[in-house]
């Protein structure tokens, strides 16, 4: 595993290392956390964001209740069909595997759920204690396939190796190394795509899916969301990638190039500029490598027909939301890409956090913003409530847990990570990521809440 | 009553444990001016706070000393001094409470010694209390947790004294009881003229109010030098099994006798409480409360129709567990399915044939023909898989708003939780409604 994480740190295609000389290369990106004043989640939670949305698989997480038990079925990644993926399964390691070693529990545990579930795959998450126990998950899983006759895979990436960032891309690899050309589609097109970090958040995916559906391109597999152990078994045959999370699988994007021939490039589907965007993108890349030269002109004009639409929708909203400020916490493609679509709404972004993002991330942000926005590598809670408490952003956009530093400044919130229950891709989730900021903005209540008790007046 | 069966599947399937660090992390939250830390990695940390912060709504303290691979295998002393030491410059917390985990307790951190170490090396942390609660994830549950973090604070801080205050006393709160049920319980006790020091106390913490200003640890909650007068209390009473010990380890080191109440929902077990409040106090039971009673035995009358004969499956951490069945068993409900978290001694007392130490699983194979379901809020999902109708109760509540609010304590708890789980009964009772329904198709095809 060592080895693996290492050659993830030397990661040639990553912009922070196209940076650095070669020395520097080699002694890696591990930034050490803080003790003390470190938050965010770890290479274990990376991993599972990336391929629990194979939702047809079984996943196991070999190690005490903490890592499963206090996290499971708490993301918004959609499914169309199969519900197997949310379902929790741990072997809910005791005092006596500590001791005596788990292997033989994660064994009967594997068995177990295949003679009970049938999947067509067993994930099996390695975790701090059983890494440092030494429980071999590998050799585990590589008896398991052979004797169950399916595969079971097994996720070296318990989170002490890392951040959520490491553990994205070692999900990466693992599906280069198990699943990724294992399995030929039934037929091919000149125009099939693959998604990689789209993960179906609150349906993200399928405000997208209708687009491509209009426009003939298909998506051979979402890496991963809504997926199918099987789909994502044939992505090796698309056309194109699409990195749809910033860099979260930029191992995967350039492995598949290697080896399959696959061009990629990064876009985003957060607000109608780089819908627009990225869709022209697909549509040159995928002409030039011959599929059918009318796709450019089908693109741009469903581009038109759905930007009027958007236009139309929104007209009546955005003379409310007109010059309101807001404060943006949130990390990776969306500290850009929801800039622009804020200010296509008309609003001043005042602030972004680039704590989870690239250096790419961060110039694009920073130019979007110019000289008014501050790009914030850390934001320390308490400035944060004393920014929202003084009025300098009149709402603020980031996730579950700093909702309540704006609600407690009585400042109006929207969620934009993944706890949210809308999905904001696409032209129809940047009607509603607008309709949901004006809903917060013109609630009746900020006047109430704000206004002294009469004794105190 | 119960024989205790354990699950013995080798796979769990959909979790109902939550934690041991989770369990002692929300306990330490209970006290004023507090930073609870995982001695864990970073992860550990992000997870608990996603989970508390969905269930009370409300901005969680809590850090980590975010162990990582390298710090594994040389020794986690130096995270847990630098973590300490930031936290305390950053966020000056009274007191951090730190809880180890499975890493490292497995291996085998001295962490009571580093932090008399770490005490002595800095001065500049005489201001703060380093409370550790060993807490590792691979043992326990939840109320382990609690009920660790809760002896440990009591360990830490509570003196042998000499004399009582007749006025005083002291409640031990396990982690089945919501801010409104201590709410509920400091409002009792007051109505006697009694003072309790509640300990760990959530609902100066985490009842969701609103401060005026920014505070990086809990705001509200139990004041140390409230639990450093406990010893000169009159009682301890202790709100469920599992803050039993603790409850002991105040009766040794002051001599505070304990008066055990391993549950308060229901008529008796409420009886019992405000009895005893008329003995220590003196005082003749108040009006108001006399008045509580008699609603909560007019709710009883009202609603006992509906809970007779009803079958009931059960999932939570062993003293809810506990609560709850023993309340619908009192109502004449029958409890046909328990499943606990854990192992606890509170398991024996519960009226069923058996209880289950297992899973959710556990609950959705054995509750099919049921009435109803009672569990934290994954169970939900199964609920309506049996299409049988569901009452949230436990940790986590993250589908409902609230949660710090329920009330399932004393006369009025009692009263109301009557009719919130009678009105499901009611609801699903068929009625006129359904008979109205199929009248009407019978007379339609009379008509034809």
């Amino acid at each position: 595993m060592l080895r693996n994480v290492q050659t993830l740190f030397e990661e040639p295609a990553c912009d922070r290392n196209r940076a650095k000389g070669d020395k520097q290369r080699r002694k890696g990106c591990s930034t050490p956390l803080t003790p003390g004043a470190a938050a965010g989640g770890c290479a274990f939670d990376g991993a599972k964001i990336v391929l629990q949305p194979i939702t047809d698989a079984a996943h196991l997480v070999h190690g005490p209740i903490a890592c499963e038990g206090n996290s499971w079925d708490s993301r918004h990644a959609l499914s169309s069909g199969p519900q197997l993926y949310r379902t929790g399964f741990t072997t809910d390691l005791n005092e006596m595997d500590v001791i005596y070693g788990g292997e033989k529990r994660l064994y009967r545990a594997i068995k177990e759920i295949v003679v009970r579930f049938d999947p067509p795959a067993v994930f099996v998450y390695q975790t701090c204690v059983t890494a440092m126990i030494g429980d071999d998950i590998v050799k585990v899983c590589e008896v398991a396939s052979e004797r169950l006759g399916r595969p079971v895979i097994p996720v070296n990436a318990p989170g002490f190796v890392g951040k959520k960032n490491l553990g994205t891309k070692l999900a990466g690899e693992v599906l280069l190394d198990h699943v990724i050309g294992r399995e030929e589609p039934a037929a091919t097109t000149p125009a099939d795509i693959n998604l990689l970090g789209e993960y179906n958040v609150a349906g993200d995916l399928w405000n997208v899916k209708p687009l491509f559906a209009r426009l003939g391109i298909r998506i051979l597999a979402a890496i991963t969301g809504d997926a199918r152990f099987h789909e994502i078994a044939t992505a090796h045959r698309a056309r194109l990638n699409m990195m749809v999370c910033s860099q979260a699988l930029i191992n995967l994007a350039r492995k598949m190039e290697e080896r399959w021939g696959i061009p990629y490039f990064e876009g985003s589907f957060y607000g109608v500029p780089d819908t627009g965007r990225s869709l022209r993108t697909i549509a040159r890349m995928l002409v030039e490598r011959g599929a059918p030269a009318d796709l450019i002109a089908r693109t741009e004009a469903l581009i038109a027909e759905e930007e009027a639409r958007v236009a139309a929708e929104l007209a009546p909203i955005l003379p409310r939301l007109k010059g309101k400020r807001v404060l943006l916490y949130t990390g990776g493609v969306k500290s850009w890409s929801v800039i622009s679509a804020l200010q296509d709404a008309g609003m001043i972004v005042i602030g972004t956090s680039v704590r989870k993002s690239t250096e790419d991330d961060k110039q694009r942000a920073g130019a979007l913003m110019g000289e008014a926005g501050n790009l914030f590598e850390t934001l320390p809670q308490r400035e944060m409530y004393r920014m929202l408490k003084a009025g300098e952003a009149g709402i603020m956009l980031s996730g579950g847990r700093t909702q309540f530093v704006a609600l407690k400044a009585k400042t109006p919130w929207v969620d934009i990570n993944q706890e949210r229950h809308r999905a904001y891709a696409g032209y129809e989730g940047a009607i509603t990521l607008v309709r949901e900021i004006d809903k917060a903005l013109s609630s009746p209540i900020w006047r109430q809440v704000r206004a002294p008790a009469p004794w105190e007046a | 009553m119960a024989t205790v069966e354990l699950s013995g599947k080798p796979c769990v399937v959909n979790p109902l444990k939550m934690s041991q660090p989770l369990g002692a992390a929300t306990a330490f939250m209970g006290l004023d001016g507090s930073m609870p830390m995982l001695h864990a990695a970073q992860g550990c940390t992000a997870f608990a706070l996603v989970l508390l912060v969905r269930h009370f709504r409300e901005a969680v303290p809590l850090q980590t000393t975010a162990m990582n691979e390298v710090t594994t295998i040389l020794g986690g002393f130096d995270n847990l001094e630098q973590a300490v030491l930031n936290v305390a410059e950053r966020a000056h917390p009274k007191v951090i409470g730190i809880c180890s985990n499975g890493l490292t307790e497995a291996r085998g951190e001295d962490i009571g010694g580093d932090l008399k170490l770490i005490a002595r090396r800095h001065p500049e942390l005489a201001g703060t209390v380093l409370i550790h609660a060993a807490t590792p994830d691979y043992k326990g549950g939840f109320e382990d947790g609690w009920g660790t973090a809760v002896t440990a604070v009591v360990d830490a801080l509570v003196e042998p004294l000499p004399g009582r205050n007749p006025r005083q006393i002291n409640i031990l709160a396990g982690s089945h009881l919501t801010p409104a049920d201590l709410e509920e319980i400091r409002d009792t006790a007051e109505a006697f003229g009694l003072v309790p020091i509640i300990l760990p106390d959530l609902a100066g913490s985490l009842d969701g109010h609103v401060a005026d200003e920014y505070v990086p640890t809990t705001l509200g909650g139990t004041r140390l030098e409230d639990i450093r007068r406990m010893g000169r209390s009159v009682a301890t009473f202790a709100f469920g099994l599992h803050v039993e010990g603790a409850a002991r380890l105040i009766e040794a080191r002051s001599g505070v006798p304990v008066e055990a109440f391993p549950r308060l929902t229901g008529l008796c077990p409420w009886d019992d409480f405000v009895a005893a409040l008329a003995r220590l106090s003196g005082r003749p039971v108040p009006p108001a409360i006399r008045r509580r009673r008699s609603q909560l035995v007019d709710a009883m009358l009202d609603g006992h129709f509906y809970f007779g004969g009803k079958k009931i499956a059960i999932a939570a951490e062993p003293d809810l567990l506990l609560g709850v069945s023993q309340f619908l068993a009192d109502m004449g409900a029958t409890v046909a399915c328990a499943v606990a978290a854990t192992q606890s001694p509170a398991l024996a007392l519960v009226p069923a044939p058996k209880v289950i130490v297992g899973d959710l699983d556990d609950l959705e194979r054995n509750a099919a023909d049921c009435d109803l379901i009672v569990s934290h809020s994954h169970g939900a999902r199964i609920a309506e898989r049996l299409g049988i109708p569901f009452f949230r109760a436990g940790f986590p509540l993250f589908d409902r708003l609230g949660a710090a609010h329920r009330i399932s304590v004393g006369y009025r708890g009692t009263r109301d939780l009557i009719f919130e789980i009678g009105n499901l009964f009611l609801a699903n009772e068929g009625g006129h409604g359904s008979r109205d329904r199929q009248g009407g198709s019978h007379a339609a095809l009379a008509d034809h």
